[in-house]
């Protein structure tokens, strides 16, 4: 029997992603857990593994854009490694792959493989991709449902990337350099272009004085540390802050959808983590139900993934709100960009010691500007402006805080 | 009382065929027609009974005239009006049962009677017989259509000054017909009379005669007409039909030089207006855009929820195949499924001999809107069938990008054009170039080759003419 890999569903703001790299090749044996491809989203980049043991057929390119549900393998469990001697298993793929595909087999990959644009090629896309050697797969088509028009492969012509190329070889004479965006980079932006055309964003500002938090912390962090074998960092503070604005102000936890509200009454909490890669956001989990220590390890847990890689989709989708700290960069004042479809985003900024009037007096103290960015189609300025000011009055005095420590 | 998922009012081309495809659906439908008839105007006094005559008098105008050149001899070829008129009906007849047993088998119920929004949900239809009954239901469907549009000055009298309705269906030909407005439904049924032996006088307010479509081939098109023995008069104002014992005196102007027409019959085709009125959509709020038709989003939403609308009671073209399209496209988002109509794809037609067909962009629209364009042409006297068929008035043009060779528009006149242009459509659908129909084998001998080296025109590689 054969058995469609399909890509999986992804966070909602998700619709497609791209094949990196093929570990199996067509024709090989592979066994269940061995992973397959590696899937790039604009958000994480994530190995899809095998879920039976056969013999792979690849579907789709390296470096095509897939969407959700497309078919990309067939897992063909009828065949076993035994039967195929090493020698003799290229010449079995090639005769293989002339072999008519059963109708059963075919026809659903077929129908679902038509959006990617690069199945069946129009006569004049074809004269041109033979032409000048494109690779029709890794060209977006614009085409109904996706196809390539000529439009799109006369853009993606070498020429135009072979006289670039010819200007910047000139040593010490290119005044600028032309090259075409990554797909996730391109996913990226358009991704952020949504955002900002889709909701009405407005940032409030304020600013919370940290002395009271980095007096707690000093005070719990030995005994945090021992007891919990993580240190007891600022943003577990920030998360409970948010969530007990949240609780507060609950239509920043909403979202809209098309003519809907959608109240969210949980709380799970983007954290917005910087990687090689670029900015991803991995979600802490019904944060209002858990300890500070289990909020740290949850972070912890996330940034060790990031960094090797390992962040899995579900890892970052379905957040209800999210929190930004540019502070980490030096950033002093920002206006973050909303992450659809959610109301609100707050960002943290750089602690600096500033001159404050605390009782009419001038004193130096470690100061926090804070921003509240918010879909002002869902949230009105008061509440935008009372969320704020809440969690302002939770960072200052650390005991409205369900602390646990 | 039943309720129903979806109530069509109107069973034009827009209603019934949404109604098929609510069916298809699983969607209780229901539909509501004032008429004893179901199809509304194109099936019973528009696009079916013109172009059975359209034929039937074509035939004539081959056996008069063309015949001979092929050799095939007729003596004493002559006219049976009433015969002609008994298959027309019989056309009608057979589409119009047939659409009923289409209903039929896709489970829609049909309502006789004149179909009215009592609230939204609520449509009470009121039967010839005075009889009302209230129908439930989730969503209403507006498909009411349109109505040709009375001149004040020339009001119908369904005897001399006519529409299109009553002009289907004189008995006999008659001697002077005058046709004001020079659209597609003037020159078609012009055609069709000046055909049978009237004397046809065609007036047009505007410079030219077929507005919408690409004013070459338009051009080209009255001068075939002419030579048919139409006349035209473009620039003139009519401004008074006097009736005198049943003849008409048509006063026009043109130039500043006032005219007089005499006609027996005077056809008053300037155009369609929606047909919204004794719906009742205005009292349940339903928002009108300033030429009364009823204001829609892209997914036939109107203003009130539950209510939608398609066809020519909305904006753009009133064509049938528009209207069919929205139908299909709002049952299936009723359906919570995706439909969607390309309103750069939707071809216009005007069935006389030779054809003129249109989609996308004229070259005028092109130029308007500063796009950089190419043009393809290539003439039917060229093409190797046209010859064989004896039948080589016409051509093919493209309108295509420069940069991109994207087709933008695609024109055609040949007796045949109506189904030639369904290649254009297909390729502008598909935003195809016009490589794409250059390197597209076409079959030998047809008239479809002339598609083909037009589009081959546009990067000057034709192979039967010279390319300019």
């Amino acid at each position: 029997m054969s058995i469609e890999v399909k890509i999986p569903a992804v966070g909602e703001s998700i619709s497609s992603g791209v094949v990196s790299v093929w570990h199996k090749k067509s024709g090989d044996f592979v066994n269940p857990g061995d992973a397959l491809f590696t899937l790039e989203t604009e958000k994480v980049s994530t190995e899809i593994v095998a879920e039976n043991a056969g013999v792979l057929e690849a579907k789709a390119a390296e470096g095509q854009e897939v969407k959700i549900g497309e078919v990309v393998a067939i897992i063909d469990d009828s065949k076993v490694p035994e039967e195929i001697p090493p020698a003799e298993k290229k010449a079995t793929i090639g005769e293989k792959k002339k072999q008519p595909i059963p109708p059963e087999t075919k026809a659903p990959v077929a129908s679902k493989q038509k959006s990617t644009g690069a199945e069946v090629l129009s006569p004049a896309v074809r004269r041109i991709v033979e032409e000048e050697h494109l690779e029709p797969a890794k060209i977006s088509g614009t085409g109904k449902d996706g196809r390539l028009t000529k439009g799109d492969v006369l853009a993606a012509h070498p020429e135009e990337e072979k006289e670039d190329r010819d200007r910047q070889a000139e040593p010490g004479t290119e005044r600028f350099i032309r090259k075409k965006m990554s797909p996730l980079r391109r996913k990226i932006a358009a991704q952020l272009v949504m955002a900002q055309q889709t909701a009405a964003i407005l940032t409030t500002f304020n600013e919370c004085d940290m002395s009271a938090i980095q007096e707690l912390r000093a005070k719990s962090q030995e005994g945090f540390t021992k007891k919990n074998g993580i240190k007891l960092g600022l943003m577990s503070f920030f998360i409970k802050a948010a969530v007990e604005a949240l609780k507060a102000v609950p239509v920043v936890n909403g979202r809209i959808e098309e003519d809907d509200f959608i109240q969210n009454n949980f709380y799970d909490i983007g954290v917005a983590v910087g990687t090689e890669r670029g900015l991803i956001v991995p979600i802490v989990r019904d944060a209002d139900k858990k300890s500070f220590a289990e909020l740290e390890l949850d972070i912890a847990g996330y940034a060790v993934k990031a960094r090797e890689g390992k962040l899995k989709i579900e890892d970052l989708q379905g957040g209800t709100f999210t929190i930004s700290n540019g502070g980490v960069y030096g950033s002093l004042l920002s206006t973050p960009i909303l992450n659809p479809p959610q109301s609100g985003i707050l960002g943290m900024h750089k602690i600096m010691p500033r001159p404050v009037a605390i009782d009419k007096k001038v004193e130096v103290r470690p100061m926090m500007y804070l921003a509240l960015s918010y879909d002002h189609r869902a949230v009105d300025g008061k509440e935008a402006v009372t969320f704020l000011i809440k969690v302002k009055e939770c960072i200052e005095d650390p005991k409205k805080l369900p602390l646990d420590f | 009382m039943e309720k129903f998922d979806v109530v069509i009012i109107g069973s034009g081309p827009g209603g019934y065929i949404a109604a098929i495809r609510a069916g298809q659906l699983g969607l209780k439908t229901a539909l509501v027609e004032k008429d004893k008839e179901l199809g509304g105007t194109c099936l019973n006094i528009g696009c079916i009974p013109s172009k059975a005559l359209l034929t039937s008098s074509d035939h004539f105008m081959f056996a008069k005239k063309e015949a001979e050149k092929h050799g095939v001899m007729f003596d004493g070829v002559h006219v049976d009006l009433r015969k002609m008129q008994q298959r027309k009906d019989k056309v009608v007849k057979t589409f119009t049962s047939g659409v009923r047993a289409l209903m039929k088998t896709n489970k829609v119920t049909t309502f006789e009677g004149f179909g009215t929004i009592a609230a939204p949900g609520k449509v009470s239809v009121k039967s010839s017989d005075g009889k009302t009954q209230e129908l439930e239901t989730k969503n209403i469907v507006i498909a009411t259509g349109s109505a040709p549009v009375e001149l004040p000055f020339a009001k119908f009298d369904g005897k001399t000054i006519v529409s299109s309705t009553e002009a289907l269906c004189f008995t006999e030909p008659p001697k002077k017909l005058l046709v004001i407005g020079a659209g597609a439904i003037g020159l078609e049924l012009g055609s069709v009379w000046n055909r049978l032996g009237s004397e046809v006088t065609m007036l047009e307010f505007l410079p030219r005669i077929a507005v919408g479509f690409d004013l070459e081939l338009s051009n080209l098109l009255q001068r075939s007409l002419t030579a048919q023995g139409i006349t035209f008069h473009l620039e003139t104002k009519v401004s008074a039909v006097k009736l005198t014992n049943g003849h008409a005196t048509v006063t026009a102007t043109k130039g500043g030089e006032e005219m007089k027409f005499d006609a027996d019959k005077v056809l008053v085709s300037v155009g369609r207006r929606p047909f919204s009125e004794g719906v009742c959509a205005e009292k349940v709020g339903v928002e009108f855009d300033d030429r009364k038709r009823i204001k829609v989003d892209k997914n036939f939403r109107t203003n009130i929820q539950g209510i939608y609308a398609i066809g020519d009671v909305t904006a753009g073209p009133m064509l049938a195949h528009k209207a069919e399209d929205e139908g299909i496209a709002c049952m299936e988002i009723i359906a919570g499924k995706s439909g969607h109509v390309n309103y750069d794809a939707i071809a216009g037609i005007i069935y006389t001999n030779p054809e003129l067909a249109g989609v996308g962009l004229t070259e005028d629209q092109a130029k308007e809107k500063g796009i950089d364009y190419r043009i393809g042409k290539f003439p039917f006297r060229a093409n190797s069938r046209a010859l064989c068929n004896e039948d080589v008035d016409g051509m093919v043009k493209f309108v295509a990008d420069a940069k991109t060779d994207r087709v933008l528009g695609a024109h055609i006149l040949q007796h045949a054009a109506s189904e030639l242009i369904a290649e254009a459509v297909s390729v502008i659908e598909f935003g195809g170039s016009s490589e794409d129909i250059g390197r597209t084998c076409h079959s030998h001998p047809t008239l479809s080759e002339a598609v083909r080296e037009a589009a081959l025109n546009v990067e000057k590689r034709a192979l039967h003419i010279l390319n300019r």
